[in-house]
């Protein structure tokens, strides 16, 4: 294990390190607010942060598993590509946007536009998040298991949202719809893999209606 | 962008590091505006018959004469302290209107702020030079607010800076930018609230003032202003007792909030609350947008 005191050692030497050889194991003490805290990662290892984490903390992940023990600033695990990062607090806005991959756990609530365009990452959150998440969400899940704000999967393409509270209002063509066998299973297994305990049948499934993203014949004189 | 400080001590034992904290969270801000800083120290109350008037001169200053100037006046004897390109009178408030006269007969002066215990200080310069000049770390006080401006609407003077008064005893910092600002501050000042700069804070400042004048409490102002400002802001408002936080219905602008048994804190990002005593034990959190948060009333 080796022992990063942000408190002590630069960011830019934590970073350094990890774009490098890193170590398999890492341990970031005294975060203290600061920004893009272990982002770029490119290795299979395990990286522990204490403390409250600032802007963009493992943005563009790939592979490891990071775990936040902590609250998250805005674009937590922006734009990530694989592995793991945990939040055990909450998360501030635009968490996991543009996330082609990997799975984002935040333990708290999310804030607003949680999974912003999201291109295939699993997010699971414990509780709440704001207004606007999942806008324009393209491909992957996201999974709330507390209540979502207004204007939830707006514009929404072809990511997957379960709810298990309630929602504000729904986004522009986002619908409910029915849960089927192969949905509860993967509930099931994104619960599982975050180490939650909640029952996939709590859970509604929202989707596009698909009549945003698609050109309808229809409507050609308005053109 | 921004940066927005503020702590409210609950426990009034630890008044004396308000100038230390502030200080530090106002430097840690530094990224988010490198090219002004302002403050808001509410401490030293004075009595219901006299007023702390904070003022400006962009130029040295002889402010022994407009001491003596004041005492004919008013008859009274006037107390004043400097403060860098700042003077803290406190002057009688029964009778002789101190703050009318000054604005009419030197307008040369720019009044910064008027209450029982607010006093704004700002200045042009990164916020550790501010702290060094108005020796900020000695302060000490009941809450203070503060701000690092990075402008992006109009210009970079001490006029423009923040805090803004809005009022006695009142102050507004902004961080974001008000589309409509133009409008309203022609609306305003139909309305007789004067208003001095082309900032677009100044006007939500202006905004605050005019919907107190009208009648409203603190919170109804905050609640229609969600109403009438257009644009992006989280803004803090600094009242005699406390503080409040209000954000936009969009909410791009980053707040953070922070409470433990000690004390209330915001900024817009936690490292600036990362350097308040007992931060490990405090209550974290993200204020929701449109909602007004308030901690001490008005």
């Amino acid at each position: 294990m080796t022992t990063f005191d942000l408190d002590n050692d630069s960011l830019r030497d934590l970073n350094g390190r990890l774009h490098g050889d890193p170590p398999a194991k890492v341990k970031v003490t005294n975060a203290g607010g600061r920004h893009s805290v272990a982002v770029g990662v490119d290795a299979d290892i395990e990286i522990s942060i204490d403390g409250h984490v600032g802007y963009y903390c493992a943005g563009m992940n790939k592979q490891a598993t990071i775990r936040v023990n902590g609250n998250a600033g805005p674009g937590v695990a922006e734009n990530m590509m694989s592995g793991v990062v945990d939040v055990s607090g909450n998360a501030s806005q635009y968490a996991g946007a543009s996330a082609h991959g990997g799975t984002l756990i935040i333990r708290g609530d999310a804030s607003s536009r949680c999974g912003i365009s999201m291109k295939g990452i699993d997010i699971v959150v414990a509780g709440d998040v704001g207004h606007l998440s999942a806008f324009m969400a393209q491909t992957g899940h996201l999974v709330i298991c507390g209540n979502a704000g207004d204007h939830l999967g707006d514009s929404l393409y072809e990511a997957i949202i379960f709810v298990r509270g309630e929602v504000g209002e729904l986004g522009a063509d986002c619908i409910e719809k029915e849960m089927r066998p192969e949905h509860y299973a993967r509930l099931e297994s994104l619960l599982g893999a975050a180490g939650l305990d909640f029952d996939p049948k709590e859970f509604k499934r929202y989707g596009s209606a698909r009549k945003l993203y698609h050109f309808n014949i229809d409507h050609a004189d308005a053109y | 962008m921004c940066g927005i400080v503020g702590i409210y001590y609950k426990n009034k034992k630890l008044q004396g590091n308000l100038g230390a904290s502030l200080a530090a969270m106002l430097v840690e801000m530094s990224d988010r505006g490198p090219d002004s800083a302002g403050v808001a120290v509410y401490r030293d109350p004075v009595d219901s018959g006299h007023l702390k008037v904070s003022l400006f001169s962009a130029s040295e200053y002889d402010w022994e004469s407009l001491k003596s100037e004041l005492e004919s006046q008013s008859g009274q004897d006037i107390e004043y302290a400097r403060h860098a390109t700042h003077a803290l009178f406190t002057v009688p408030n029964n009778g002789f209107d101190a703050v009318a006269w000054i604005l009419a007969t030197h307008p040369e002066l720019r009044l910064m702020s008027a209450g029982s215990s607010i006093e704004i200080y700002k200045e042009k310069g990164l916020p550790q030079e501010f702290v060094r000049q108005f020796d900020l770390q000695q302060f000490s006080g009941s809450h203070a607010l503060g701000h690092t401006r990075m402008a992006t609407e109009s210009a970079v003077t001490t006029e423009h800076s923040h805090p803004f008064s809005t009022g006695l005893d009142l102050c507004l910092v902004h961080n974001g930018s008000l589309s409509n600002h133009n409008r309203l501050r022609q609306s305003l000042r139909n309305c007789g609230v004067d208003i001095r700069t082309d900032n677009d804070s100044e006007v939500a400042a202006g905004y605050l003032m005019w919907r107190l004048r009208e009648g409203d409490t603190l919170e109804q102002a905050l609640e229609r202003a969600l109403l009438d400002l257009d644009g992006f802001y989280t803004l803090a408002i600094g009242t005699k007792n406390g503080f409040a936080v209000l954000r936009d219905p969009i909410a791009c602008k980053p707040a953070i909030m922070a409470e433990t048994d000690d004390w209330v804190a915001m900024a817009s990002e936690f490292r600036a609350i990362a350097q308040l005593e007992g931060v490990e034990h405090a209550n974290v959190w993200e204020p929701a947008p449109a909602t007004v948060y308030a901690w001490g009333g008005q």
